[in-house]
């Protein structure tokens, strides 16, 4: 069997609001095998959530558009497919835990109502009783007692809300979990335990993980391999110890390792390197970095770098290229 | 919480009546009455006494469910009261029922196809009808479904067919508050994080509609809803007049134009009572609505 799962490829994705373009994705490609973890990494407004929202076709109406490339899916094209088709996808083979639990669950439902409605979406067969054991068993093994499925979100704090949404993407036991930043808007204790309970299931679930994360340290213990994101790109890909043991790197890259305290410490939103990332709402010449890279020559502002690869280390650079910057 | 409302509403309203113009014994007993006359009825209905007393008296009269009797026709009040409070009601709540019932849905419609036609229509319908005051816009129907397509009886109270055009011009304001209410609570609510979670699940619009936006949109409407309840009760006086229907509103006033003190008070006290009891009910169905209020507060 093909082991590939979802192959992205020069994924170009635009927000249109009133007053500009923005442009979020700019040939973004990525490859995601079956089980494979996979951590996207990069600064905020970076594209990683337009990637994980794409990838499930809930951009926002009207606003967000896919105007090129491609979103395989077991080799089927995502881009081509009707809405009922992608109704089958969401929540059972492709489920997203969301960057704020706080918000992300429904107030005037219970927490078990929400988990449940998972499994009456897309096991309609189950009897009423499999289903509330189903329930019960997730609930105990995101470490919520079954009898709390009664109560709504508010009498939940932020880190057992978000075992709530853990629970609801991993009820249907997806191929793959799209995971943006699920522990950011957590307190760091609580950081802590919600990645010590992913990595319990991620050795329970055999599903994919696509996690997006401003943080190296949590890829470092979490993942197989990282893809660095800038710019709407992705500038550097490769398994984690090629990304972390090497000197080869993107400058991009560069900066963010360097500014790691430790590994095991979780950092701070990263605002690593000097300067800003670049205005989204303008398409660039040459390389989306070349305003703070400081290895940056004249032909990077000119002609756009290629992904050169070194087994199945890739970066986007011209420092790498043959012909040298 | 209702006492201490009563008995400002009350106090002011006491206050007010004893200093507003015109006389009520010179309108009972007309041009003619001799000194004596007036001293006598003065005494009579206590007038002779300071303003606090009096406002003491009636209070203590009120709490024994004794609101005296009519200064310038003698009925007693409570009864009189008791056979007009029903059409009021009847009225206020026919023409509440219109508003939700067509508010809410149009309201929805238009903030799930935003900018489409149906959108825009609504909008206009609102400003229509925020726009048009209800005596005018009653009159206006009158002479339209009544006297010129001769649809539907004039005015008075013999059958349903007469309640009709006076519970939709009533509900009128209320169905424009209901449409722009309801319409800008789903914009807000389709914007929420727990809408994409939903559709996230695998849920198709539908189901994001009926399970999770639609309830969540009602809240702040619900609460709204009390609040033009009571409201109508208020616009009942002049739907009341218009159309003739021989409830509270046409007691109230011409209780006013009399200085027919008992009346007024006694109306005001109940009506003040009946709008406390609908925002209970209001507030009990909030909180059944939204799990996040709790019941015992
Ligand atoms: N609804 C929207 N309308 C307009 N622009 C948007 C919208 N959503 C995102 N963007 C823009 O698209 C770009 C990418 O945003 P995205 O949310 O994907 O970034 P991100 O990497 O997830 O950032 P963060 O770490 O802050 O979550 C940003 O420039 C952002 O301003
Ligand atoms: S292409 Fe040039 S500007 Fe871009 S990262 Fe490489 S060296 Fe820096
Ligand atoms: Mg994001």
């Amino acid at each position: 069997m093909n082991d590939d799962l979802l192959q992205i490829e020069k994924l170009n994705v635009e927000y249109i609001t009133d007053d500009a373009i923005v442009y979020a994705l700019n040939d973004f490609s990525l490859n995601v095998k079956r089980g494979e973890k996979i951590g996207l990494v990069g600064e905020t407004g970076a594209g990683k959530t337009t990637l994980a929202l794409s990838i499930l076709r809930l951009l926002p109406k009207k606003i967000g558009k896919i105007t090129s490339g491609s979103i395989k899916y077991e080799s089927e094209e995502l881009l081509d497919k009707p809405e009922s088709y992608m109704l089958g996808l969401r929540g059972r083979r492709i489920s997203m835990i969301f960057q704020d639990p706080m918000t992300s669950l429904n107030p005037v439902k219970t927490v078990g109502d929400q988990v449940l409605e998972v499994l009456n979406l897309h096991f309609p067969d189950l009897s009423k009783e499999e289903k509330n054991a189903k329930v019960d068993e997730i609930f105990r093994l995101v470490g919520i007692p079954a009898e709390r499925k009664f109560e709504y979100p508010h009498q939940f704090s932020g880190g057992m809300k978000q075992r709530i949404v853990i629970a609801m993407a991993l009820i249907a036991e997806p191929e793959l979990l799209l995971a943006d930043e699920p522990t950011t808007a957590l307190d760091v204790t609580i950081q802590a335990q919600i990645l010590e309970l992913m990595k319990e299931l991620k050795e329970k679930y055999n599903s994919a993980v696509i996690l997006i994360t401003h943080d190296l340290g949590v890829v470092a213990e979490f993942c197989d391999s990282v893809a660095v994101v800038y710019g709407g790109r992705v500038v550097e890909i490769g398994k984690v110890e090629e990304i972390f043991g090497n000197s080869h790197n993107h400058p991009y890259t560069k900066g963010l390792i360097n500014c790691i305290p430790d590994l095991t410490s979780t950092a701070p939103r990263l605002h690593p390197i000097a300067g800003r990332m670049g205005d989204p709402r303008i398409k660039v010449q040459g390389c989306c970095f070349a305003d703070r890279c400081p290895n940056a020559t004249e032909k990077c502002k000119t002609t756009p770098p290629p992904m050169v690869y070194e087994g199945e280390h890739g970066i986007l650079c011209h420092l790498y290229s043959k012909e040298g910057a | 919480m209702l006492i201490p409302v009563i008995i400002a509403v009350t106090f002011v309203l006491f206050v007010i009546l004893s200093f507003a113009p015109g006389d009520v014994v010179k309108t009972i007993l007309g041009d003619e009455a001799t000194e004596e006359q007036i001293a006598e009825l003065k005494h009579e209905l206590n007038l002779d006494q300071p303003l606090l007393i009096r406002y003491a008296r009636y209070m203590m009269d009120a709490c024994r469910l004794d609101f005296g009797n009519s200064w310038t026709s003698g009925y007693e009040i409570l009864p009189e009261f008791s056979r007009r409070l029903p059409y009021t009601l009847l009225v206020t709540t026919l023409s509440v029922l219109f508003a939700v019932g067509v508010g809410i849905p149009l309201g929805i419609a238009s903030a799930i196809k935003e900018h489409s036609i149906l959108d825009y229509g609504c909008t206009f319908l609102v400003m229509l009808l925020a726009s048009m005051p209800a005596f005018w816009l009653g009159t206006l129907c009158q002479i339209l479904f009544c006297l010129t397509l001769r649809w539907l009886p004039v005015s008075g109270v013999g059958s349903w067919r007469h309640f009709i055009l006076p519970s939709i011009i009533l509900g009128a304001s209320t169905l424009a508050t209901m449409i722009r209410m309801s319409r800008t609570s789903m914009l807000d609510v389709i914007k929420m994080d727990y809408i994409r979670t939903a559709r996230a699940k695998g849920a198709d619009e539908k189901k994001v509609l009926y399970h999770h936006a639609i309830r969540n949109s009602l809240i702040p409407v619900i609460t709204q809803i009390g609040i033009s309840f009571a409201g109508g009760i208020g616009g009942a006086i002049v739907t009341e007049n218009i159309f003739a229907i021989p409830g509270i509103g046409v007691m109230l006033v011409n209780a006013v134009k009399s200085r027919d003190v008992p009346v007024v008070m006694g109306v005001i006290i109940f009506v003040t009572i009946i709008v406390g009891i609908i925002n209970l009910i209001v507030d009990l169905i909030c909180a059944v609505v939204d799990p996040r209020i709790d019941f015992a507060s």
